[in-house]
């Protein structure tokens, strides 16, 4: 094990595989059942920081279930997600948040009466100063100039004001994206990010992903069924079938695995 | 314009209640601090369920716990030292007294409040209506029943008003007006916290976690922090209101702090506008002075030989108004006034399409 916690003094050399060295999220081990049903069995994972890893797989092969455990929406029935070398398992989203680790929803969630700044100013308040210190101090808690910025990054700048509610689905899509980055997570998990969005919209998204990947070297999961867009997306994909994971690697090595094209179109 | 407008409105109606307490009669005075009483309350209220999207159907209870506190301090028998021994001599103190007894009904409010939120907070937010119902009768049971404590139904009776700053406050007709300057007073600073809290990152926090607790929860937001928060916080203005209307009626028994009233406090919120800053004190004014005016109205067409009206009873025309609004103005009574007085806005879709990228149909 590497002791992450302490800054590391390594250059970020990359590994004989050609990844960078520092891992950000570890998945090791980590199952779920629900009665029955095997949702999750024993997948075991690494993400290594600035990397975009896709996540990819059939209907009901678990990639939500696993995004769930690792996110502390469910607690895993046994394994551990460890996150910049913390144990986080089982913790709870608000502290995962906190930690650095941000997320999107593969429904819509952003606050339909609150403003697109306000939805911003929220994303990232909780991790400015104490509970108390929020109280008493500005209303924006300070973060109207970052969240100015980031109205700016995703080009919703003549948005900004009008409530979240009234936003288009692809508009709504691309402030839920901002949402996840506005707090400077290290980790983000995006779930399916281009659902319902259109083709033009898709190609922005896909930009502004890479470059605040670019800019802020953050690391990103992106659960995906688009595969066009995953593929000219990602780094790296895991395919997931049946709870396990059953190829990994490149996306042009994932595309010609015959066990990824078995699970796609053989049943 | 609305902001020029908002700021009229309210220099008015300051103009106007610095101005009643001289020209109204007694009872004028005693209908005008009930009803602000009553809006400080519903403001608690009004934070529970209109910004935080929970459930109280207790307000009237922690009214009730705000006012025996402070009619025991008040009083300052020997039943005050016994029950807060460790609350110094000097608080009760009678320049004080006043202070000292709305301090420490907010504070019993507040900690009761976080004491009877946090086991619901496990489960969905139905079951804090359910505690909080269980919580009213239960608390009614002691009011009505624990006669060393509470005086049972005789309630407790002859609760002076104290002096504040040396002015007096007792009904007389020399003072009676003080009292109600108190109140105002008192309103005015609930009021200003009130806009306060949900004016700041935590009114944010909890505007989130009324429309998605789960997305809060992703960003950061401790929901079930938040939630004590918002219920405690709501039911310390409980108390606040309390132990001002112990003072305010000098008698206090059991009745004004039953179940059906905490309802009627949901009532007012509905009228009133949930969300709303100003919806408190509509809906208090609703319930509290239109009751008294209907009265009015109904003795005189009843003497009239309009003998039909004297089955006419307040609680139709409120029902009538509850289900009226909920039909024509989900926002309540300062919703629809926000919504006659807002500027018509030309759609903006045609230019938000271009910037973005959107292909349009």
């Amino acid at each position: 094990m590497t002791a992450p916690s302490t800054p590391s003094p390594r250059p970020a050399v990359a590994t004989p595989d050609g990844r960078p060295q520092r891992v950000v999220l570890d998945v090791r081990d980590v199952a779920k059942s629900f009665g029955g049903v095997h949702a999750v069995r024993g997948v075991s994972f690494d993400v290594r920081e600035g990397e975009i890893l896709g996540l990819i797989g059939p209907n009901g092969s678990g990639k939500s279930t696993l995004f769930n455990c690792i996110l502390g929406q469910l607690v895993p029935d046994r394994g551990s997600v460890t996150v910049d070398g913390h144990d986080v398992t089982g913790k709870r989203p608000s502290a995962l948040n906190r930690l650095g680790i941000g997320r999107t929803f593969q429904l819509l969630q952003v606050f339909p009466e609150l403003s697109v700044r306000e939805n911003l100013i929220l994303a990232g308040q909780e991790h400015k100063g104490t509970r108390l210190a929020r109280l008493f101090g500005p209303s924006d808690a300070g973060l109207t100039p970052d969240a100015n910025r980031m109205i700016d990054f995703f080009r919703l700048g003549h948005l900004a004001d009008e409530k979240a509610g009234g936003l288009s689905y692809g508009q709504q899509k691309l402030l839920d994206c901002a949402m996840a980055f506005m707090a400077g997570p290290r980790l983000v998990l995006l779930d399916e990010p281009a659902g319902g969005v259109n083709l033009t919209m898709l190609e922005n998204l896909k930009e502004r992903l890479h470059a605040i990947n670019a800019e802020t070297g953050a690391t990103f999961v992106v659960i995906e069924h688009n595969m066009e867009f995953v593929m000219s997306l990602c780094s790296r994909i895991c395919v997931l079938a049946e709870g396990e994971i059953i190829a990994e690697g490149s996306p042009a090595e994932v595309r010609s695995d015959p066990k990824v094209i078995e699970a796609y179109l053989g049943h | 314009m609305r902001r020029a407008l908002a700021l009229a409105a309210i220099l008015v109606a300051v103009a106007a209640l610095l101005y009643a307490p001289q020209v109204l009669s007694r009872y004028g005075n005693f209908v005008l601090a009930s009803w602000l009483v009553i809006a400080i309350a519903a403001m608690g209220v009004n934070l529970i369920m209109g910004y935080a999207g929970q459930e109280s159907l207790a307000q009237a209870g922690f009214m009730g716990i705000g006012a025996y506190i402070t009619a025991h301090m008040l009083k300052g028998g020997s039943l005050a030292f016994d029950l807060f021994w460790i609350y110094p001599v000097v608080l009760t103190w009678t320049p004080f007294s006043m202070f000292s007894a709305i301090a420490a009904s907010a504070l019993a409010t507040f900690l009761m409040g976080i004491l009877i939120a946090f086991p619901s907070l496990r489960v969905q937010k139905h079951y804090l209506a359910f505690v909080t119902l269980a919580f009213t009768v239960f608390l009614w049971l002691v009011f009505r029943n624990e006669e060393w404590l509470t005086g049972g139904v005789f309630g407790i009776q002859d609760i002076k008003r104290p002096s504040v700053f040396g002015f007096e406050m007792s009904p007389s007709r020399r003072h009676y007006a003080n009292f109600t300057y108190f109140v105002i007073a008192m309103t005015a600073i609930a009021a200003f916290v009130m806009w306060w809290i949900v004016h700041s990152p935590w009114g944010r926090a909890f505007t989130a976690l009324r429309e998605n607790a789960l997305r809060a929860e992703s960003l950061g937001i401790d929901v079930t922090g938040y939630k004590l928060l918002a219920f405690a916080i709501g039911s310390a203005y409980g108390g606040i209101a309390g132990s001002l209307y112990a003072p305010l009626v000098e008698f206090i028994d059991p009745s004004p702090f039953a179940l059906a009233p905490s309802l009627l406090f949901l009532l007012m919120i509905v009228v009133g506008g949930m969300g709303s800053l100003a919806g408190p004190f509509i809906g208090a004014a609703v319930a509290v002075v239109l009751p008294l005016f209907i009265e009015k109205w109904q003795s005189e067409l009843v003497a009239n030989g309009f003998a039909i009206f004297s089955h006419f009873s307040y609680v139709i025309i409120f029902s009538i108004l509850v289900i009226t609004t909920i039909a024509i103005a989900p926002r309540g009574l300062a919703g629809l006034f926000a919504d006659l007085t807002k500027p018509r806005r030309r759609p903006h879709s045609d230019d938000k399409g271009a910037r973005l990228g959107e292909v349009k149909s």
